[in-house]
């Protein structure tokens, strides 16, 4: 899916993203040359349908985590399913990351606030919305993830309803 | 008439980004399928033929024998893998490289559906109520792509997949993996599933899979006082390897014991090994042994 700004000829670039929570999506595109905006604006059923293929317009703000597009999509799940393995708790080191990230990592930690917050999140997907806080903050030297901390995230990432 | 350029003119041009997600699902799933073996891909396109028993059943076989087995419940609708191999109820570890799939006694990594649900729960979504014509099948698509390549299975020797009834879901597997290292295609001597079955062996010839070997289920029924009789009336199935060009693998009676042991969530195998049922099973994961030797992971 392309936009193309036929005055200009040239492809329209990815803008903003907006998810009014009634099913239905926003999209803007901007053209690089002559600034014109448009909104592809979807229905609910073509907004699914773009969800269900595991994937966001515009790019992702995030990674994709395991199994993203099941534990946001699925019904009726058990909610004891999920449980966090200590390397996930202490956020998520990969063999490649270095000592010294590795470190920062180690070092972020949730103050009583947060994990009060953090308990609220379904746990089905609550692994996965730990983890995406905890690289957010390691990206910007946060050592401690507080409600604050996690607002700001959400704005950052456009993270509706985490 | 003016010209607009069209997609193909501006294809390498800033889009959507939804071209480079998808081909980064891809390159996930690739990376994950790079640490298995062999894939194994027991289907049939009948229900009811006994394709998830004889999943379990070569899964725990080929993990006595010292390999490192995968078992994969494709069926997302009627999911059955998780308890024939005892590890209904138990958790997923959750960490940065995938969800840790669950481990049977017998060492079997598994992954359902049936693990992430509520045990009377059918499969529904989150989703607009209406048009799910137009979305589900992609959604299915795309849960089963996350249950390849979204579950840390490490490495294995064999991963099977249990695919569910329809030629269309064979077609679906197949989009995500064209090449299965094996295929076993399960049929029995009805003449009701050997016509079904023979659309899936054309579907499987017409997609290019190789490898593919009939495994004839039911074929008789086993009284438990050593005596046996045939199930149906109906041709041998090994009319449809005639039929297909296709090796019968095996030839697996009906035990009724069989039965009791996959409801007790125990496969049949560990505990009947001198069954006839059994012996059959148990060729049949040396024949699928034998076929494969040489793809072992790293």
């Amino acid at each position: 899916m392309k936009f193309l700004c036929i005055e200009c000829d040239q492809v329209m670039a990815f803008a903003e993203r907006q998810i009014p929570g009634d099913g239905t999506l926003a999209a803007v595109f901007t053209c690089p040359g002559c600034k014109r905006e448009i909104a592809m604006l979807t229905n609910p059923m073509e907004t699914q349908l773009v969800s269900s293929m595991g994937v966001q317009i515009g790019g992702r703000t995030v990674p994709e985590q395991p199994m993203e597009l099941t534990r946001s999509s699925l019904s009726d799940t058990r909610q004891d399913v999920f449980i966090e393995s200590d390397a996930n708790a202490a956020g998520a080191v990969s063999p490649d990351q270095s000592t010294e990230t590795a470190q920062a990592i180690a070092r972020v930690e949730w103050d009583g606030a947060a994990i009060d917050r953090l308990s609220h999140v379904p746990s089905f997907v609550r692994g996965m919305v730990k983890r995406i806080y905890i690289d957010w903050a390691k990206e910007r030297g946060i050592s401690t993830i507080t409600p604050a901390v996690m607002d700001r995230a959400r704005k950052d990432l456009g993270l509706e309803g985490m | 008439m003016r010209r607009i350029r069209t997609y193909r003119d501006v294809a390498h041009e800033t889009d959507s980004g939804i071209l480079e997600q998808v081909l980064d699902q891809r390159s996930r799933l690739e990376r994950r399928l790079a640490r298995v073996g062999a894939t194994i891909a027991v289907v049939s396109g009948k229900g009811g033929v006994g394709k998830s028993a004889i999943t379990a059943n070569l899964a725990v076989t080929l993990a006595a024998a010292g390999a490192r087995v995968g078992a994969l419940d494709a069926d997302l609708n009627g999911p059955s893998l998780g308890r024939m191999l005892g590890v209904a109820g138990q958790p997923l570890a959750d960490e940065a490289d995938g969800v840790v799939p669950a481990i049977s006694g017998t060492g079997v990594k598994v992954m359902s559906m049936d693990l992430l649900q509520e045990d009377d729960a059918p499969l529904r979504w989150r989703a607009p109520d209406g048009d799910g014509f137009t979305w589900r099948g992609v959604a299915e698509t795309g849960v089963l792509r996350e249950f390849l390549s979204d579950v840390a299975w490490g490495d294995l020797d064999y991963l099977l997949i249990d695919v569910p009834p329809g030629t269309d879901r064979i077609a679906r597997l197949l989009d995500l993996l064209p090449h299965p290292s094996q295929t076993l295609l399960v049929t029995t001597p009805a003449a009701i599933t050997r016509f079904v079955v023979s659309k899936s062996a054309r579907l499987l010839r017409d997609a290019g899979v190789e490898h593919v070997g009939l495994v004839a289920n039911m074929t008789a029924y086993l009284d438990g006082a050593g005596g046996s009789r045939p199930l149906f009336d109906s041709a041998d199935a090994r009319a449809l390897a005639g039929e297909t060009g296709l090796e019968v693998w095996a030839e697996i009676p009906f035990d009724p014991e069989l039965g009791r042991a996959t409801d007790r969530g125990r496969p049949y195998v560990l505990d009947h090994a001198d069954a006839i049922a059994a012996t059959a099973l148990v060729a049949l994961a040396g024949r699928v042994e034998r076929e494969n030797r040489g793809r072992k992971a790293p």
